[in-house]
């Protein structure tokens, strides 16, 4: 069990510093904080222009929503980047539990989901006038810690499809903004269509928003915790996906000879 | 002639290059798609009525300035990783001219998120599409397309002395869509913002189109978009030449 936890922990953080060593704070603090900040402040401001919602919906929504950039994109990277700096076959090769292997990846990728939801509901305290009262923050907190943990667990599906996909960042591209149009971010579920709304309710993000919007406005945890459970049960299932299609496709690749083709 | 016969050919180049791109796919059809209907629920959601065709025009050129601005950033960028930046360098065409066809290219590619944006309207949503001036929205397109293409190529010509211009390319994709009001009207931003809007190309290429498509005053905005293309070519030509020895003085041209 131990051995378990030092490939899930220490293997995931040197897997992080490995795949990520490109990342300088001249490509992190515009990409992380600069892009989030400003869609915080597009879509508040479209909003105001369309007389739709009220400020808090949008900032609440796309704080949490600023997890994607790095829960998608970023666990999509620490899997199928593997295969593009050529070193999946060794991963592959090593007797390693593949369960630690491969969730141990999403801890670096959580904290920096963290990270930047943090800092962009700080924005929106500081330009935009956010203030969901002290009280409400643990809860908040708790509820962006579940919902960043459900992100991430659909950023490992993204990433395992890309141990055989060509292009998978398109797909982690498309899916990033297309959570932007399912989960709630902007629009409530109730103004789309209902296939729309449907298909949202199977994606992370959207009863997380849903939770963090109650709690914002006063709600207590007791209140949203329906929301918050069902947070986490997407997340363990596109968990559990995505550890199945990465036992399949590692199989499959293994058996047509394929690892690290493009 | 010889010039001409370079752009041509560049531009067709980079045309099929940029074609074949799953990326540009994304950023010029697929996002603005995804965007305009986002637009689309929320002005439905509020209450300002008659707003549709002004955000499928909106959404139509954030689309453009995407494409632009992903284009001119991977422009440097993608050329050092292929390694052919120095034989472009190295070409005696000056700099301006040899990277000029690629950020028209870019640009033109944009043109597919406005009619995308507009088809997906009126299939949609039902988005009337009656211009009010319809010939002068045919004008106003290309002029801003192009003038556009050329606020790309300034870009491009900083991002030869920065390593990071992908990452500058993602800092500034929502910046330039607040700051030229593409969906919003700019009054909503502070004062000292306005003078960054004016500056904007696309504030004034968006200006125009939407006058041209709801009425009112098209000449001034269209001039003042073509005026600023002009003054982007004689900045980028400018840089072009002073980053370009920068960065063989440092010997910093393929650093990736």
């Amino acid at each position: 069990m131990i051995h378990w936890f030092r490939v899930f922990f220490v293997g995931g953080l040197i897997a992080f510093r490995g795949l990520f060593n490109w990342i300088r704070p001249a490509m992190y603090i515009p990409t992380m904080f600069g892009s989030p900040l400003f869609q915080l402040i597009f879509f508040t401001k479209l909003g105001q222009y369309a007389h739709a919602e009220a400020r808090d919906f949008y900032i609440v929504g796309n704080a949490v929503q600023a997890c994607a950039m790095s829960s998608v994109y970023g666990m999509t990277m620490s899997v199928a980047n593997e295969r593009w700096f050529g070193t999946l076959g060794p991963l592959l090769a090593s007797p390693a539990n593949r369960a630690a292997v491969f969730l141990g990846r999403g801890v670096p990728v959580l904290a920096n989901g963290l990270i930047v939801s943090a800092f962009t509901f700080g924005v929106g305290a500081v330009l935009l006038g956010f203030r969901p009262g002290l009280g409400a923050l643990p809860a908040l907190a708790l509820i962006v810690v579940v919902t960043v943990s459900s992100c991430t667990c659909f950023g490992m599906l993204l990433g395992s499809i890309g141990l055989r996909a060509k292009d998978f960042f398109f797909a982690a591209n498309l899916a990033y903004f297309l959570m932007l149009l399912f989960c709630g971010v902007n629009i409530p579920l109730g103004d789309l269509p209902g296939w729309m709304s449907g298909v949202g309710r199977c994606l992370p993000l959207t009863h997380g928003i849903a939770a963090a919007r109650q709690v914002a406005s006063g709600a207590s945890l007791g209140h949203v915790a329906g929301l918050v459970w069902t947070e986490a049960g997407v997340g363990l299932a596109y968990a559990a996906a995505a550890y199945g299609l990465f036992r399949v496709l590692e199989r499959e690749s293994r058996r047509k000879a394929v690892l690290d083709t493009y | 002639m010889r010039a001409l016969r370079i752009v041509a050919s560049g531009f067709v180049f980079n045309l099929k290059m940029v074609g074949t791109s799953s990326f540009f796919l994304l950023t010029a059809i697929v996002q603005p798609v995804i965007f305009a209907t986002i637009a689309f629920y929320m002005y439905r959601s509020g209450d300002r009525a008659g707003t549709l065709l002004y955000a499928a025009l909106g959404a139509g050129m954030m689309g453009v300035w995407s494409t632009t601005l992903f284009g001119s950033g991977g422009l440097i960028q993608w050329q050092r990783w292929q390694g052919t930046l120095e034989l472009g360098v190295g070409a005696p065409p000056s700099m301006t001219l040899v990277y000029l066809p690629f950020s028209l290219a870019n640009a033109t590619t944009g043109m597919y998120a406005l009619a995308a944006t507009l088809v997906w309207g009126r299939i949609v949503f039902g988005v009337p599409l009656h211009f009010v001036h319809p010939w002068l929205f045919a004008l106003a397109l290309p002029a801003t397309v192009i003038s556009l293409g050329l606020m790309g190529l300034v870009l491009a010509s900083t991002f030869i002395l920065y390593r990071y211009a992908n990452a500058l390319a993602n800092l500034l994709e929502y910046p330039v869509w607040i700051a030229s009001g593409l969906v919003f009207s700019t009054s909503l931003l502070p004062g000292w913002t306005r003078p960054i809007s004016w500056a904007l190309p696309p504030y004034w290429g968006v200006l125009a189109l939407r006058h041209a498509a709801l009425g009112g005053g098209v000449w001034m905005p269209l001039g003042l978009v073509v005026a600023l293309g002009l003054v982007s070519i004689a900045i980028a030509s400018y840089a072009f030449r002073w980053f370009e020895h920068l960065a063989r003085a440092r010997a910093t041209l393929s650093l990736t």
